[in-house]
């Protein structure tokens, strides 16, 4: 588990159940299985790191290493460390692409009124859209439960002790959700304004929600997740009489970290700013659907 | 960040490449990071020998380099240097800037036997 930030990718649920595949941690209880104890590993390390000094002078990157002397060797691999999940990432997107889903990921701190938020945005859209939803928490899947009270298809997906949702857990839920052709889904990430910033999930848009209750300095106190954003969504401005909250240097705030994002006041309680938000969706429909395989199938509803 | 999840995936990448390159351990591991990628490198040096342990690359020396930011100043028309993400252009103090260096979360090279 992060001591940093709690995680890990050892007890992810997807739906109730467990997903193998996950792998490399679960791979430390067979390292441990060797009988070696930390200070074998480090005495062992530190003999080969002196045999290396004693053949080799001077020794430099590889590249000044005398062929023949010695086996040691200098890959270059140019790989970006999270390659893998841009990987299923790329797939998710091409399979949403083809089947004209717009995906939009949700991002915020915990307790910004996400969960409300897509409550009343289904509310407002499942007469004329189809609308499925990916929940990630930590735990409980409190959250889909309420989804699927508006009616909508829902999935939880629980990240144990993980603290974002990665594109891997993504496809598997998209495996078991099965989202309609030329839907709208919602990806609600876990409530953390840090580590869900550096995840492609495959998504068309990035969200991130900012609620009156936090401070206007969010957004420079957390940059990577706002630069990050395509939408910024103020929720909560009914609270607004009651609270100190400048919105216009929150606005300002983001606009440093994403000078060209677009932003929206909405209350999610009681509808205000609702129409812009859906409009906003639908705009991303169509350009979802613009030049897919699938608009002729799915424009003519 | 989550430098632990990171870390796993540079192991993942690693036995990858082991499998790819045929060989049986690793000295020396190179990344680049860029001060804009989110990645807390003393975290990731900590997490790093936590992860490896049992691995082709345990108790591999980690090399980082950390490289600096840039963003495209619409203003100025030019590159100009930066340190975080909500600085203001040093030339001209507008915020309309565009990153263009700095995210960098890359392997670079490995040093193997």
């Amino acid at each position: 588990m992060c001591t940093v930030c709690g995680c890990s990718d050892g007890e992810v649920r997807i739906g109730g159940k467990a997903q193998a595949g996950h792998g490399a941690l679960h791979e430390h209880g067979g390292a441990h299985a060797h009988g070696h104890d930390h200070h074998d590993h480090h005495h062992h390390v530190h003999e080969s790191e002196l045999h290396r000094h004693v053949h080799h002078y001077g020794r430099g990157p590889a590249g000044t290493s005398v062929p023949g002397m010695s086996q040691t060797r200098l890959i270059k691999i140019e790989t970006d460390i999270l390659a893998k999940n841009k990987a299923y990432a790329n797939a998710n997107r091409e399979r949403l692409g083809q089947l004209g889903i717009v995906a939009l990921n949700l991002l915020s701190s915990p307790g910004s009124g996400k969960t409300t938020l897509l409550v009343k945005t289904i509310e407002a859209m499942k007469a004329t859209r189809d609308v499925a939803v990916i929940e990630g928490d930590q735990q409980t899947d409190a959250d889909a439960a309420r989804i699927r009270e508006t009616g909508a298809p829902a999935i939880q997906i629980n990240t144990g002790k993980g603290c974002h949702l990665d594109a891997h857990m993504v496809g598997h839920a998209l495996d078991e959700l099965a989202p309609q052709r030329g839907s709208v889904l919602f990806i609600e990430n876990v409530g953390n304004l840090v580590c869900p910033a550096a995840f492609d999930l495959g998504e068309a848009h990035r969200v991130v929600i900012l609620s009156v209750t936090e401070g206007e300095d969010k957004p420079l106190k957390y940059p990577d997740m706002f630069a990050s954003a395509d939408l910024v969504v103020v929720n909560k401005t009914d609270l607004l009489p009651h609270l100190d909250f400048n919105v216009e240097q929150a606005i300002a705030n983001v606009r440093k970290v994403n000078a060209g994002v677009k932003v929206m006041k909405v209350s999610a309680r009681t509808g205000d700013g609702l129409g812009s938000f859906v409009s906003w969706i639908e705009g991303a429909r169509a350009m979802q659907l613009a030049g897919a395989d699938v608009a002729h199938a799915v424009a003519g509803e | 960040m989550h430098e632990m999840a990171i870390c796993e995936s540079i192991r993942r990448t690693l036995e990858e490449q082991a499998a790819v390159h045929a060989f049986q351990r690793i000295g020396r591991v190179s990344l680049e990071i860029g001060p804009l990628s989110g990645v807390e490198v003393e975290a990731l040096r900590f997490g790093f020998d936590v992860v490896m342990r049992g691995s082709i690359a345990e108790g591999a020396v980690l090399d980082i380099v950390e490289c600096s930011a840039a963003a495209w100043c619409m203003q100025c028309a030019e590159t100009v240097p930066i340190a975080r993400r909500f600085d203001a252009c040093p030339r001209c103090g507008s915020h309309q800037l565009q990153v263009t260096a700095g995210e960098e979360m890359r392997i670079k090279e490995l040093e193997v036997d």
